[in-house]
């Protein structure tokens, strides 16, 4: 059972504040849905949740604890705006390389991952035809296909996906929503940014409107 | 704790990958080769072809341009891995920072100041430098641009998030880059007149490891800061 709680978080940028106030709590089985216009600090709160930002005022707790090092970062699976996939590589390069670096990230399987994994990965977002292929003689679509293979190998307890739908037609879309439910099902935590509503028992919304440009210690 | 692995993979990982990354991008990787050839072979025809005219200022010539050359590779180092967002992956693996940099960093030297150091007798040749000092050419050079590798990498993680950050990075680095390289010069001048080379090389093999072990540390730091705009 994990548990991530984010602590009266405050964001200011160049003295603007963003949001603030923000109190909210998740138990292992959440989909959370971060909502709001354009601009109002989405990606800005899932890279503070991921590490990658520092709060101005306000702290994320994962399990209770705060400091959030190394222990944090093999339990985070991670998908920014840039999805990391390298343009010179292939497809399975691309993988191999993410799997080497992170491995699982499974409490009790090992972390490393075979490559008829990684190929079957490649299957399930239908790229094992172009496994051996650059990056950048593929569609912006297929490009983040790669990315998203990651989705049917991790077993990472916290997910954190901005805008993981974008460029994805229908299908793919479909098959993303089943395995991101089949991961909540099986005690993870998924938080995402998408426009993409689905009727899972676990869903929820966090708006960040009601939260935004309020000061520090509402 | 149990849920962390050896970091060895990361590291290995790391420069394979690098590797792998600098072969496919051939255009890039000859670059700073193509410069230092060039204006070293610039030098007989503008100065003198004459080896008396060129032999007291080889030393001194084929460590600058080494270094230019050096130089004006680093602002690739972290670019393009900043730019697809493999950064900010390689910052959440959960593996040590400081390994992966390490690896990145000698990656890009194998390419960069190993090579220079390969192709530095032949332009020893060109510059008509003694044959006494070609050994202490190839060790200065080699042990030197290791430190300048890693001292030039602070740079790079510093400016990653500037949009034309090269000539900030030339001022952050150029004056660190100054004692490697008057005992690097030195120990190539002493060599060519004859005399113990070891000393200075000694100290350039100090700023090389210290270089090595602590720069990382600053890079992985940088490359945090960088990640937050």
């Amino acid at each position: 059972m994990h548990c991530l709680a984010l602590e009266k978080l405050y964001f200011e940028r160049e003295d603007l504040p963003l949001f603030g106030g923000l109190s909210a709590s998740w138990q292992s089985g959440s989909i959370v849905q971060i909502a709001g216009h354009n601009g109002c600090g989405k990606t800005t709160l899932l890279r503070m949740i991921a590490g990658l930002l520092q709060p101005s005022s306000g702290r994320v707790l994962w399990d209770d604890k705060a400091n959030r090092g190394l222990s944090f970062q093999s339990k985070l699976l991670f998908l920014g705006h840039q999805v990391g996939v390298k343009m010179t590589m292939t497809a399975l390069e691309n993988l191999r390389w993410f799997f080497a670096l992170h491995g699982r990230k499974s409490a009790d399987k090992t972390p490393e991952v075979s490559r008829d994994e990684l190929l079957e990965a490649l299957e399930r977002v239908g790229l094992r035809a172009y496994a051996d292929t650059p990056a950048h003689s593929m569609s912006a679509g297929q490009q983040r296909r790669i990315a998203l293979a990651r989705l049917f190998i991790s077993e990472a307890p916290l997910w954190i996906l901005d805008e993981p739908f974008t460029a994805i037609d229908k299908h793919g879309v479909s098959e993303l929503e089943q395995r991101i439910d089949k991961h909540a099902a099986s005690g993870g935590i998924v938080l995402l940014t998408t426009h993409q509503r689905w009727s899972a028992p676990s869903f929820q919304v966090l708006d960040l409107e009601q939260y935004k440009g309020r000061a520090v210690d509402v | 704790m149990s849920d962390i692995r050896l970091p060895s993979s990361g590291f290995y990982e790391a420069f394979r990958r690098e590797c792998l990354t600098a072969v496919r991008n051939r255009s890039e990787l000859f670059n700073p080769l193509i410069f230092f050839l060039s204006i070293i072979m610039f030098v007989p025809l503008g100065v003198s072809p004459d080896a008396k005219a060129l032999a007291p200022i080889a030393p001194g010539m084929i460590w600058i341009v080494a270094l230019l050359a050096l130089l004006l590779s680093l602002d690739k180092v972290f670019q393009s891995d900043y730019e697809d967002g493999c950064l900010e992956q390689m910052l959440l693996s959960g593996q040590s920072m400081y390994l992966v940099v390490i690896a990145k960093v000698l990656a890009h030297w194998c390419f960069t100041g190993l090579l220079l150091t390969l192709l530095s007798p032949v332009l020893g040749l060109m510059m008509a430098l003694p044959g006494e000092a070609y050994i202490a050419l190839m060790a200065s050079l080699l042990l030197g641009t290791g430190a300048l590798s890693f001292i030039g990498a602070v740079g790079a993680a510093l400016t990653v998030s500037l949009r034309r950050g090269g000539l900030l990075l030339s001022l952050i680095i150029i004056p660190l880059y100054v004692p490697v390289l008057i005992f690097g010069t030195s120990a190539v001048r002493s060599a060519a007149l004859g005399d113990p080379w070891t000393g200075p090389l000694a100290v350039v093999a100090a700023m090389c490891l210290c270089a090595m072990m602590l720069a990382p540390l600053a890079v992985v730091g940088a490359l945090k800061i960088s990640l937050e705009n």
